[in-house]
Order: structure tokens, then C-alpha cells, then sequence
């Protein structure tokens, strides 16, 4: 008895002397964990300030008043389409600073304005046609550089220094200024043209229907597909070589890097099935290839999870097989299916590697309207301003991937919400 | 519900699989453009004006490189092929013989101005005066030994000043293209080949052994003086403005859009600016081509038009718009030639 208690004292000294080691040792460990998320989250913070810093001015684009006299004259012998709008929004500047004269200096006036003004007089005019005769005041975009100055991306002072605007062209602008015909308004040309080389006249509406109709394919290929291999190999295949070797092959399809998805694309679905270059439908299949594994791997997990003794009651009672997965399996698992499926759609949207092989990195302006029509996506529109050598693409190139970062947040979100709401516990 | 939804997806999933094949074949109507990167910025603009200007849609232009587009151009005759490559140099004869094979027979050439490279560096460092020579023994893997005439060592120098002792004594870096590159190509041959060019026993080598000359002129130290950046220009500009000692090497017009941050180095006491490199004083520039399909004209909408706005002196004259891209344009005479060219579709000859 004696003993006992002696030998429990000797634990109980041999544990505290231990003690403060031991919550010392487990204090760092916190401490370690914390730093972690916080070297994490400080980049993170870091990525999206220096975004958003670079792309904020890009929702804001310049304009300038100008008053445009519709003169009968230039509509007397053409149609309302084919009219000089160019030539009236130079008449207009030239009106408007009449003392300017002589070819250069005329030429470094009318590039204030974007060389897209004269297609915004041309739309109102469709629209209007008795605005023939009048005097308007409208609104025009102001070309990149001027954009740049106003925003203040110009840097230093003195005409060595201020870019590609000349001591003349900031005169105007100052004149402008002072005179309240120039501001910086909401830029919806961002959100409704396709591309342009003109930065004022870019915008992702081509790019994100591309990534719309791309993803699109690949939602209704990959995930009926995906989920019916999974549901197949999970519940109905037996368990022998071939199937260990198709496991063995999900698996490592799923860690193929994403250019080869292209390569295969590009051989199989242009050159062998002759489908068109830069479509989003051979965006979809490529990108679907490159998902279908996620899918195959989350679906089959989720169904792994749902717990036999369902399997076994709905089997009880006297439920087919395929009754016994369609009507109790498969809606427990759906859940972790969706989450899997959202999650690979999400990484699909980022992609650009594969769709550079088969024609869907280029310099496409109109919006696609069907599957086959050429069309480029966010990620590759992305890349394509980024390499432009126009300033005002900087802060484009940033919005745009604002936005890109958006749409993923989205889908992660909505990943989360779903599993949160519809996963079951056992 | 869950079996409805399961079979309506299969359904659509079918659908969506089997309805292309019909498609696939149809006529195009719109061009569709490959080639250099280098070209890609100018083809756009004319691209863009072409379809606000014309009833014709807005041709499809893919940067896939010179290289990258002569093999898809050269792949065939037929809507699934491009109907025009952009090429930062002349076809190559290899790229004719392929072309030919596959029965691309017929190919109007199109010279369409110039492009400068730039060596370039922050306007916050003084402004470099260089020659071709000191730019090859900055950058070349082995140079002439200075103590030993007529033999070729590594390259021994770690300043500027070390090439030429009138430069700052910086240390060398210069960022520019990979291998890659067609402006790196263009980089080596014009500036490095130039300035090898320079010492009679290279010059020399040229006709007694031109594989191991190329060797010479073209190959780039690789000891850490010269940084591979990508592709990207707009990246080296960054690079440049964050690190004032650093040099870069890119097309003209990026600087010519960034004059506030950064300053093109005076070459052989020509400064890269649009005049210089118009005239050809300034010795590193290159000139820029597109290649037209003979066979596509008239096969697909707007071809002839497209052409014709290229060659209009709106598009590519002295002050037309690609100018203000930042195009060199050419002179009178050779524009004539190539709008001839392109106005009697004159094939260019194959062998």
C-alpha cells in the first residue's frame, strides 16, 4: 500500500517536472499555427491591395463634353449609317478651339478624344434620327493617355516627363477642366463591349460570355459523366484488377498538368473531329477532360461517406440496386458531389494553359452568341491585356482579374454554403 | 426528381456532344489570323477598324508566334486553316517547302513597316551611350581576349565601364526575352551579330565555318548578366522602373507608350526614336511582314477588303493610325510596291 502510494507520488513528480515543459512546448506550437495564418493572410492582403490598388481607376473612365452640330449637310447625300461621325466630333473640337491651326497641332488635338467618339454619335443618331439639324451636347470617351493623365498615372512634372501628351494637349485638358467638360464617370464600356485595342473601348463582356458558354459545356458534360463513373465504380464494379487500374489512372489524370489536356484537344478534337479553331465548345470538352477527374474523385468520396446500413435497410425492404442508389444513395451524396463538382468548375474558369493550343488566345472583339462562334476567356483575356503596351491596360488588366476573382468567389462560396446546408453527419 | 434530373443531363449531354459534328464543316465568315506577337498589336488595330468600318465581322487574330503561325498557315488549304500569318521576319525557306507540300502554293508577301528593339533603362539612371560592340562583349558567352588577339575566352567583364571605359561602372544586367523570342532572335542578330561583326577574325569565321560564327555572334552569357524576363514587355518596364542599374531590351513601342518612366540607350550616337528608325539610322530594327493565302481570296467574306484597309495610308502611311501604335512606317516607294503587290495578288516566288 505503501509502495503504491510512493511509486504514485514519483509519477506524479516525474509529470509535473515535465509540465511546464510540456505547455511550453505546446504554446509554441499554437504560436506556430498562428503565424502560419497570419504569413497567409498578410499575403493574401498584400495580393488584393496591390489589385485593387492597380485596378480600382479602371471603373471610372474620363469624358469629355463636346457640342456636336448634326449638320443636314453631311447626311444630304448618304445614309444615316454612313455618315462622317468622325468628321462632326472634329468639327466639334476644332469649333471649340478655334485658335488652333496647322496639321500637327490639329492632329495632336483631335486624339483627346477616343477614335471610338464618333461610333457613339453614330448609335444616338440611329436612335434619334430627328437629332439631324441640332446641336448636342454629348459626352465622349477621352483617349487612353488623356484617361491616364486625369487619373494621375502620369508621373512628374515638366514636359520631359508627362508621357505621350504633349505641353499643348494638357493645355487643353486644363482648359477642359476649368470650363467643367471633362469628369470621370462610371465606365460601362467595361462591362458591355468586347475587346478592343483601344483601352477606353475594352471591355470582358466577350471574355466572360467565352468563359459562360465554355463552362457551360463543361458543366453538363463533366458532371453527368463524372458522377455516373463514380456512382458505377463506387457501388456496381467489382473489385478486381481492371478496376484498381482504372482507380490508378483517375488518380493520376487528375495531376496531369492542364497543357496537356490541350495538347490532346488539339489533336483529337481539331485535327481528328475537324471542329472549329478558338470555339468554346472544344474549350468545353478540353476543360472537361481536365475536370472530370475532380469530379470522379469527390463524387466517389461522397459516396463513400453515406453510411451502409442505408444501402442495407433500402436492400431490406426490398429495393432494387438502382433503386437502392437512385432513391437513397445518390441524394445523400449529391451534396459532396456538387461541392466537388463547383470546386472543379471554379479551377475550369482559371484555366488558360490548355485553351492557348486550341485557338482560344486571341484577339477576338465580338461577342460570341453560340458554341461555335470564336471566343476567348476572363483568365486569357487577362493575359492578353497584360501584354499590351498601352498604360491604360494596367489598371484593366486589374479589374478585370477583380473580377475574375469575383465570379471565384462566388463559386467558392456556394461550394461552402451547400455543403454547409446539405451535408448530413453520421 | 433526382432520376428526371439524371436523365435530363445525360440527354443534354448528348445533345451538346453530337450537334457540332454538323457544324464543324460550315463556311466561315470571318478571317482568321495567326502569327507573331510582335505584329499582333498592329493586325488588331487594323482588325478592329476593319469590322467598325465594313459590313464584315471582325477577323479572329491569334498570337502564336512567327514560327507557331507558318505551321498552321502551311498546314493546308481549306476553312480550318488560317488565311493569314503575322511574321516579325521573312518566311524561312524550310517554312516555303512546308507550305508547298501541303499545297499552299501561292503566297502574297506583305512587308508593313518596322519595328526598333530598344535597349532601355529608368530615367532615374543617366542615359547610356553605347555601340554594338559594347553591347556584344556585355552580353555574348565568349568574347575576343583583349590580351591575346584572335582567341575567344568566357566573358571576363562585370561593369560597363569594364567593356568601354567612357560607360557608368554599373554592374552589367540586362533583362530581355528568352530563347523563344522573336524579338530576342532579332536582338541577337542585329545588335550582337553587328557588333561581333567588329573584330576581323569573327568576321572572318563567317565564310570559313558560319555555324560556329552564329554560335559567336548569337549566344547570350548565361553567367547572371543577362536575365531571362518572359515574354512579358510590360514586365521588364516594371523591372526597369524598380531597379534603375538594370538595362532592357523590347520593342519600340513600349517605349514609346512609357516615355515618362523609362529612356531608350543612344546606339552608335542614334537615339531609337520614330524618325531615326523611319530613315534607318538607327541600326536595330527589323522589318514586319504578313503572308496571304492566295487560295482564300474570294473563299472567305471581306479578305480583299481587309487587305486593302491594311495597306491604305490611313492604316499604315507616314501618320496613319498604326503609327501612333507605335509602327515605323516604310518608305513611299516600298509601300507602293507591296500595295501593287496586294492589289494584283502577285505571289511571292517559292524556291
Amino acid at each position: 500500500m505503501n509502495k503504491h502510494t510512493s511509486s504514485q507520488a514519483g509519477a506524479m513528480a516525474v509529470v509535473r517536472r515535465g509540465m511546464a515543459k510540456r505547455y511550453r512546448a505546446e504554446r509554441r506550437f499554437k504560436a506556430m499555427g498562428i503565424l502560419a495564418i497570419g504569413a497567409s493572410l498578410l499575403f493574401l492582403a498584400l495580393l488584393f491591395a496591390s489589385i485593387v490598388g492597380n485596378g480600382y481607376s479602371a471603373f471610372q473612365q474620363t469624358y469629355i463634353q463636346l457640342e456636336v452640330f448634326l449638320d443636314p449637310e453631311a447626311f444630304a447625300d448618304t445614309s444615316l449609317a454612313a455618315a462622317d461621325y468622325p468628321g462632326m466630333i472634329k468639327q466639334a473640337l476644332r469649333r471649340m478651339f478655334p485658335d488652333v491651326s496647322g496639321r500637327g497641332d490639329l492632329r495632336q488635338l483631335y486624339a483627346v478624344v477616343s477614335s471610338g467618339a464618333g461610333f457613339d454619335l453614330h448609335q444616338r443618331v440611329l436612335q434619334g434620327p430627328q437629332l439631324v439639324g441640332q446641336t448636342l451636347q454629348v459626352w465622349v470617351p477621352a483617349d487612353d493617355d488623356v484617361d491616364m493623365l486625369v487619373k494621375g498615372h502620369f508621373r512628374g512634372d515638366g514636359a520631359q516627363s508627362e508621357g505621350r501628351l504633349s505641353e499643348l494637349q494638357r493645355g487643353w485638358i486644363d482648359r477642359l477642366k476649368t470650363e467643367n467638360r471633362i469628369e470621370k464617370r462610371f465606365n460601362r464600356t467595361f462591362f458591355t463591349a468586347g475587346d478592343s485595342r483601344e483601352p477606353e473601348l475594352a471591355g470582358i463582356r466577350g471574355a466572360v460570355a467565352g468563359s459562360f458558354f465554355t463552362l457551360v459545356v463543361t458543366l453538363v458534360l463533366s458532371f453527368p459523366i463524372g458522377v455516373a463513373a463514380a456512382l458505377y465504380l463506387e457501388e456496381f464494379a467489382p473489385q478486381n484488377r481492371w478496376t484498381d487500374l482504372i482507380e490508378v489512372n483517375i488518380n493520376n489524370l487528375a495531376a496531369v498538368p492542364s497543357i496537356v489536356f490541350g495538347l490532346l484537344g488539339l489533336a483529337v478534337f481539331l485535327n481528328f473531329f475537324g471542329l472549329p479553331r478558338s470555339a468554346p465548345l472544344v474549350g468545353g470538352l478540353v476543360l472537361t477532360l481536365m475536370t472530370l477527374p475532380t469530379i470522379i474523385i469527390a463524387s466517389r468520396a461522397a459516396l463513400t461517406s453515406v453510411p451502409p446500413s442505408i444501402r442495407e435497410a433500402a436492400l431490406g425492404i426490398g429495393a432494387s440496386k438502382m433503386q437502392m442508389v437512385l432513391h437513397h444513395v445518390l441524394p445523400l451524396a449529391l451534396p459532396g458531389m456538387l461541392t466537388g463538382t463547383i470546386i472543379g468548375m471554379a479551377r475550369a474558369l482559371g484555366e488558360t494553359a490548355p485553351l492557348l493550343m486550341i485557338g482560344m488566345v486571341a484577339f477576338i472583339v465580338d461577342v460570341p452568341g453560340r458554341l461555335t462562334d470564336p471566343s476567348t476567356v476572363l483568365p486569357v483575356q487577362i493575359y492578353l491585356w497584360a501584354d499590351s503596351p498601352e498604360r491604360a491596360f494596367v489598371e484593366r488588366t486589374s479589374a478585370a482579374i477583380m473580377i475574375l476573382l469575383a465570379f471565384l468567389i462566388v463559386m467558392n462560396a456556394a461550394a461552402v454554403y451547400l455543403r454547409k446546408k446539405f451535408e448530413k453527419r453520421w | 426528381m433526382v432520376r428526371k434530373m439524371v436523365v435530363g443531363l445525360f440527354s443534354l449531354a448528348l445533345v451538346a456532344a453530337f450537334t457540332p459534328q454538323a457544324v464543324a464543316q460550315a463556311a466561315r465568315d470571318y478571317i482568321s489570323i495567326v502569327g507573331s506577337s510582335t505584329v499582333y498589336p498592329f493586325a488588331t488595330v487594323v482588325a478592329e477598324q476593319f469590322g467598325k468600318t465594313t459590313p464584315f465581322k471582325t477577323p479572329k487574330i491569334e498570337s502564336t508566334g512567327s514560327g507557331g503561325g507558318f505551321k498552321l498557315f502551311g498546314a493546308g488549304v481549306g476553312v480550318e486553316h488560317p488565311d493569314i500569318t503575322n511574321a516579325s521576319r521573312a518566311i524561312k525557306r524550310s517554312e516555303k517547302e512546308m507550305c508547298q507540300k501541303n499545297g499552299v502554293t501561292e503566297i502574297i508577301e506583305v512587308k508593313i513597316g518596322y519595328d526598333g528593339i530598344v535597349l532601355a533603362n529608368s530615367k532615374k539612371a543617366a542615359l547610356m551611350n553605347v555601340t554594338r560592340k559594347d553591347i556584344f562583349l556585355a552580353l555574348a558567352k565568349n568574347v575576343p581576349d583583349p590580351a591575346n588577339p584572335g582567341q575567344l575566352i568566357a566573358n571576363p567583364y562585370k561593369t560597363w565601364k569594364d567593356v568601354n571605359p567612357d560607360l557608368p561602372a554599373v554592374a552589367i544586367e540586362v533583362l530581355g526575352p528568352p530563347p523563344t523570342s522573336g524579338t530576342r532572335d532579332a536582338f541577337a542578330e542585329l545588335a550582337m551579330e553587328g557588333g561581333a561583326k567588329s573584330f576581323d577574325f569573327i568576321k572572318a569565321m563567317e565564310k570559313a565555318d558560319s555555324r560556329q560564327y552564329t554560335a559567336v555572334c548569337h549566344t547570350v552569357r548565361e553567367d547572371g548578366a543577362y536575365v531571362e524576363a518572359g515574354e512579358n514587355d510590360n514586365l521588364i518596364v516594371q523591372k526597369l522602373d524598380a531597379n534603375p542599374n538594370a538595362l532592357g531590351v523590347f520593342g519600340f513601342s513600349f517605349l514609346d507608350q512609357n516615355a515618362d518612366k523609362i529612356q531608350g540607350s543612344v546606339i552608335e550616337g542614334v537615339p531609337p526614336t520614330f524618325e531615326a528608325i523611319a530613315d534607318g539610322r538607327y541600326p536595330v530594327s527589323r522589318p514586319l511582314f504578313f503572308y496571304v493565302k492566295k487560295a482564300h481570296m474570294g473563299q472567305i467574306p471581306g479578305m480583299a477588303e481587309y487587305l486593302k484597309e491594311f495597306t491604305s495610308e490611313k492604316a499604315w502611311g507616314t501618320e496613319g493610325y498604326l503609327s501612333e501604335k507605335g509602327l515605323i512606317p516604310m518608305p513611299e516607294a516600298e509601300r507602293q510596291k507591296y500595295r501593287e503587290a496586294v492589289e494584283n495578288l502577285t505571289p511571292m516566288p517559292m524556291d
